[in-house]
């Protein structure tokens, strides 16, 4: 599968928020401005673009059926896709974790950028979300699914940044009282919603 | 405490969803028709009571560095029971929910209620705070999911509502309704119903 084509898909025609509703908690919240929510995009693209192709290497190697076979020929018959969930979880826990660690010992001005952002992730559906969607498509090799985990994180760091910049100028705007805050914005996603759909078509 | 309290509040005036904007974060996926909703919603409440009476359980024993890690480890491990149940009773519903099931491990109602009250309170009080939060939450599923798919197929848990001689008389569905971003459209539109007329609540901007 052509490369390119599926780093489009992933941020436009699949995105994460407009198409499958991940990560909305963090979107809803953290996209008061254009900063902070550029800051958390990044995080969030980062994490995927490591925790995508590591999960899938766990998942072709450990968890699906017969996936154990590398060791030895008894293990063939062994089946642990029920393990999926909490070995997926636990392997973004702990990248999240390290991820915190090397970036605070050998980039400071990156980490005092990230830095509040990363725990947050651990619990950010859109993490997990994508490790499963990415099970479920069976790529071929480690690079697509990388790909696929750049794709949907810059997919994601669109989002929350376009709708950050809308809401900025809302403050200047008359809504009605009611619709204030949350339930304007949740209109305002649906309506960006629509306007992704134009990439539907798109054939590369 | 009263434990009726504490499953009718979270319905209304602290309902996870609308009020507090908790665990949105994949589900709408599931409401495009009114039975996976409902599933989603049952799984949801079973596993937000559970973990809240096990953690409750637990709570004297647990550090606290390393609670989120524990949390984590009880939540999965019920996602799992549910998925490998609707797996072999409804399967063909577990098609629909795909990796939704799997979501709701990180679904923020979970971890927020077992951080804010079962941390802090009785086994039997946490397990009907879970309950009534799980409620409040389906609550919303349902009537996002009964409008979509009222609207969207005409049919209700797929039965045909809308009669046929609509059809023949030039009635079409709604395709539109089917599509994501109406899940979220009507969502926005349920909190302004709720709030219209309401002086006692205060969004943040």
């Amino acid at each position: 599968m052509n490369i390119v084509n599926l780093l489009i898909r992933s941020v436009f025609v699949d995105n994460m928020i407009f198409a499958y509703f991940l990560g909305m908690c963090s979107y809803l919240a953290v996209s008061k401005n254009v900063k902070t929510s550029a800051g958390l995009g990044v995080a969030v693209t980062f994490v995927l673009l490591i925790t995508v192709p590591v999960n899938y290497l766990i998942d072709k190697y450990l968890l699906s059926a017969g996936a154990l076979a590398w060791i030895s020929p008894k293990f063939a018959a062994v089946d642990l896709s029920y393990l999926t969930f909490i070995l997926f979880i636990a392997i973004i826990a702990a990248i999240v974790q390290i991820l915190e660690m090397v970036i605070e010992r050998y980039s400071p001005a990156l980490y005092s950028a990230l830095g509040i952002f990363l725990p947050l992730i651990a619990v950010n559906c859109a993490i997990l979300g994508c490790s499963l969607f990415m099970q479920e498509r069976a790529f071929g090799n480690v690079g697509e699914a990388a790909v696929f985990g750049l794709g949907s994180g810059l997919g994601w760091l669109l989002a929350i940044v376009t709708i950050a910049a809308i809401r900025e100028k809302l403050r200047y705007s008359k809504i009605p009282k009611a619709l204030e805050g949350v339930g304007i914005a949740f209109i305002i996603t649906g309506l960006m919603g629509i306007a992704f759909m134009a990439f539907m078509g798109i054939k590369l | 405490m009263n434990l009726k309290k504490l499953v009718i509040e979270p319905l209304r005036k602290a309902n996870p969803v609308t009020v507090l904007v908790l665990g949105i974060c994949s589900c709408l996926a599931v409401t495009a028709k009114l039975k996976p909703a409902l599933v989603m919603g049952l799984s949801v409440t079973v596993v937000t009571a559970f973990s809240n009476l096990i953690i409750s359980l637990l709570r004297k024993g647990i550090p606290s560095r390393i609670r989120i890690i524990v949390q984590l480890v009880v939540v999965a491990t019920l996602v799992i029971l549910i998925d490998q149940f609707l797996k072999a009773f409804a399967y063909d519903v577990s098609k629909q929910l795909s990796v939704y099931v799997g979501l709701i491990i990180t679904n923020c109602i979970i971890m927020g209620r077992l951080e804010a009250f079962a941390l802090s309170h009785g086994p039997v009080e946490s397990f009907f705070d879970g309950l009534g939060n799980g409620f409040g939450y389906s609550l919303i599923l349902i009537i996002v999911a009964f409008f979509r798919e009222l609207f969207g197929s005409g049919t209700l848990l797929g039965y045909q509502v809308i009669p046929q001689s609509f059809y023949d008389a030039g009635y079409q569905n709604n395709g539109l309704m089917i599509l994501p971003p109406m899940a979220l459209i009507i969502v926005g539109i349920v909190i302004w119903i709720r709030d219209a007329g309401r002086r006692d609540v205060r969004h943040e901007t």
